[in-house]
């Protein structure tokens, strides 16, 4: 059965349509790369799956149930986690904080003396052991990417929405990265990443959906989605088609 | 724990004050006490979500005004219980209507609420009972307002540390620095809002009905004069409202000065104070208490550096 299901789901900003009819299924357990153009709608799909922005008009279900009609806070109950395409650290807390934030309010809080050994461990699996007392806003570009992602992942996400998660990254760094999100499809959580960074979609996507100026063209194998020359046309133009 | 035991100690020879003050002294200590309890309960909502209340006055007005009406029919500590109640309907109503506005909105909104509790009472009062102004006639002496004072700023200290160790004040800062992360994460955003800013104005409508015996004679241009409300941001902004005495400690010395001031220079009072208003919020962003950490940090850093 499908773990998240899209149908006809479309979002418009006064006249311009940001996202139309757009239909999509995603199984338990995979990890499929969202791509497209810039401007071709993806992190607005991101935003109706999490809630962030209200449909216009379709329905998003996460295991069967309707949540297209709930607001963020009740979807990030049902299990969806995300990190935002600019970081969005919370700037006046600490890292451990940060991570604190999304144990205390998921649906099985963790507060207080429990919490810590959560709180050392969601940072030592994204590589920032013992940064827990660090402000937020003093973290580099990477690691608050990091620290973003433990946040992610302390809300025990059934499923992970990651947008451009990868980019901005330096090739060790990229590499890194591409090895924590491997871990985290490893443990059976469903990934749906808006990516630029081809070769980690390569490396981490099964399946790819691409969409331009709103609508889904290519839903398929990464392999043969990378391929089709509709995909190739809308990001590079007709002349290489 | 050690804190715990210095302030129930401090407490408890606060309230031998009145023993060994005379009038005036003790009147000081009362005004200090009100403020210290209006910029507490209002850093405790104000200051991990940066929402700039300016309805302080509109929930003191309202508790010394229900206390105005209601001291000749019930016993005091019921009057007490219905001005809490009030102020909680009230707080429950405004929050409802502005705690989704945000930024400058709120700030207007809560002002405007102030003027628009101050002229639906005026007329009431002048249309319906043809008086303007009442009097409180209450067997309640200044010895026992300070008493009452001291025990809502214990409680209310109580709760503003009680609300930074839990959930609800994680959440509050969660909110105050980026609500779409803290809806994302889980937390809900208007009913946490909704509880601490009741919590805050039950406190501020208490702060007001406790202080009406005072003045005898109340009319509204007296409790619901908007300068109070200016009083308290100033007060919680100069100690740093993210901090559990910092209001407190705020409060102390900017009364003290206001009640020097208005003696002292009655006609440019209201200058003074919107000076000393700007003064703060740009010298001081995170108040005395947070200047003198970072200040402290950089002396010491200094010293470690060969």
């Amino acid at each position: 059965m499908s773990l998240l299901s899209l149908r006809g789901v479309t979002k418009s900003f006064g006249g311009l349509t940001a996202v139309n009819g757009l239909s999509f299924d995603l199984i338990a357990g995979e990890t499929v790369g969202l791509l497209g153009p810039n401007g071709s709608g993806k992190t607005t799909a991101l935003n109706l799956i999490s809630g962030y922005l209200p449909v216009s008009d379709g329905i998003i279900a996460l295991s069967g149930e309707t949540i297209s009609t709930i607001g963020p806070e009740r979807i990030a109950h049902r299990g969806v986690a995300r990190t935002f395409q600019l970081v969005r650290a919370l700037p006046s807390l600490s890292v451990g904080e940060n991570v604190l934030a999304a144990l205390a309010f998921r649906k099985a809080p963790v507060w207080g003396r429990q919490a810590e050994s959560h709180i050392e461990r969601l940072l030592a699996d994204v590589g920032l052991a013992g940064r827990a007392a660090q402000p937020a806003d003093s973290l580099t570009y990477i690691d608050l990417k990091r620290m973003e992602l433990a946040r992610a992942l302390a809300s025990d996400p059934q499923l992970l929405l990651l947008d451009e998660w990868l980019a901005g990254l330096n090739p060790t760094e990229l590499r890194a990265g591409i090895a924590l999100i491997t871990s985290l499809r490893q443990r059976g959580i469903t990934i749906l990443l808006v990516e630029h960074v081809m070769d980690a979609v390569r490396a981490l996507c099964t399946r790819c959906i691409v969409m331009n100026a709103g609508s889904k063209i290519a839903d398929g194998p990464t392999a043969e989605v990378l391929a089709d020359a509709e995909v190739i046309r809308a990001y590079l133009g007709d002349d290489h088609a | 724990m050690m804190k715990l035991l210095a302030a129930l100690v401090a407490l408890a020879a606060l309230a031998f004050v009145p023993a060994f003050a005379g009038p005036y002294p003790l009147g000081l200590g009362i005004g200090i006490l009100g403020y210290g309890v209006l910029a507490t309960a209002w850093a405790m909502f104000s200051g991990p979500t940066r929402y700039i209340s300016l309805a302080t006055v509109a929930f003191f007005g309202l508790g010394a005004y229900t206390v105005a009406v209601l001291a000749d029919v019930l016993p005091y500590p019921l009057v007490l219980l219905v001005a809490a109640l009030v102020g909680l309907v009230v707080a429950l109503i405004v929050g409802l209507a502005t705690l989704r506005l945000a930024g400058i909105y709120f700030v207007i909104f809560t002002f405007g609420l102030t003027e628009l509790v101050r002229q639906l009472v005026t007329y009431y009062e002048v249309n319906v009972t043809r008086t303007l102004g009442r009097y409180v006639f209450l067997p309640i002496g200044p010895e026992h307002i300070y008493w009452q004072l001291l025990a809502l700023l214990a409680a209310t200290l109580a709760i503003a540390f009680w609300v930074s160790r839990s959930r609800i004040g994680l959440a509050l800062r969660v909110i105050g620095d980026d609500p779409d992360v803290a809806s994302h994460l889980g937390v809900r955003i208007t009913r946490t809002k909704l509880t601490l800013f009741s919590i805050s104005c039950v406190i501020m409508t208490l702060a007001g009905a406790i202080q009406a015996p005072r003045w005898t004679y109340i009319e509204p241009s007296i409790v619901f004069n908007p300068t109070t409300s200016f009083l308290v941001v100033i007060m919680a902004l100069l100690g740093g409202p993210n901090r559990l005495f910092g209001p407190l400690l705020g409060a102390i010395p900017l009364f003290l000065l206001f009640e020097w001031l208005s003696a002292n220079f009655p006609n440019h009072y209201s200058i003074i104070l919107g000076l000393l208003f700007i003064a703060i919020v740009f010298v001081l962003p995170n108040g005395v208490l947070a200047a003198g950490d970072s200040l402290w940090s950089r002396l010491t850093r200094k010293a470690v550096r060969p």
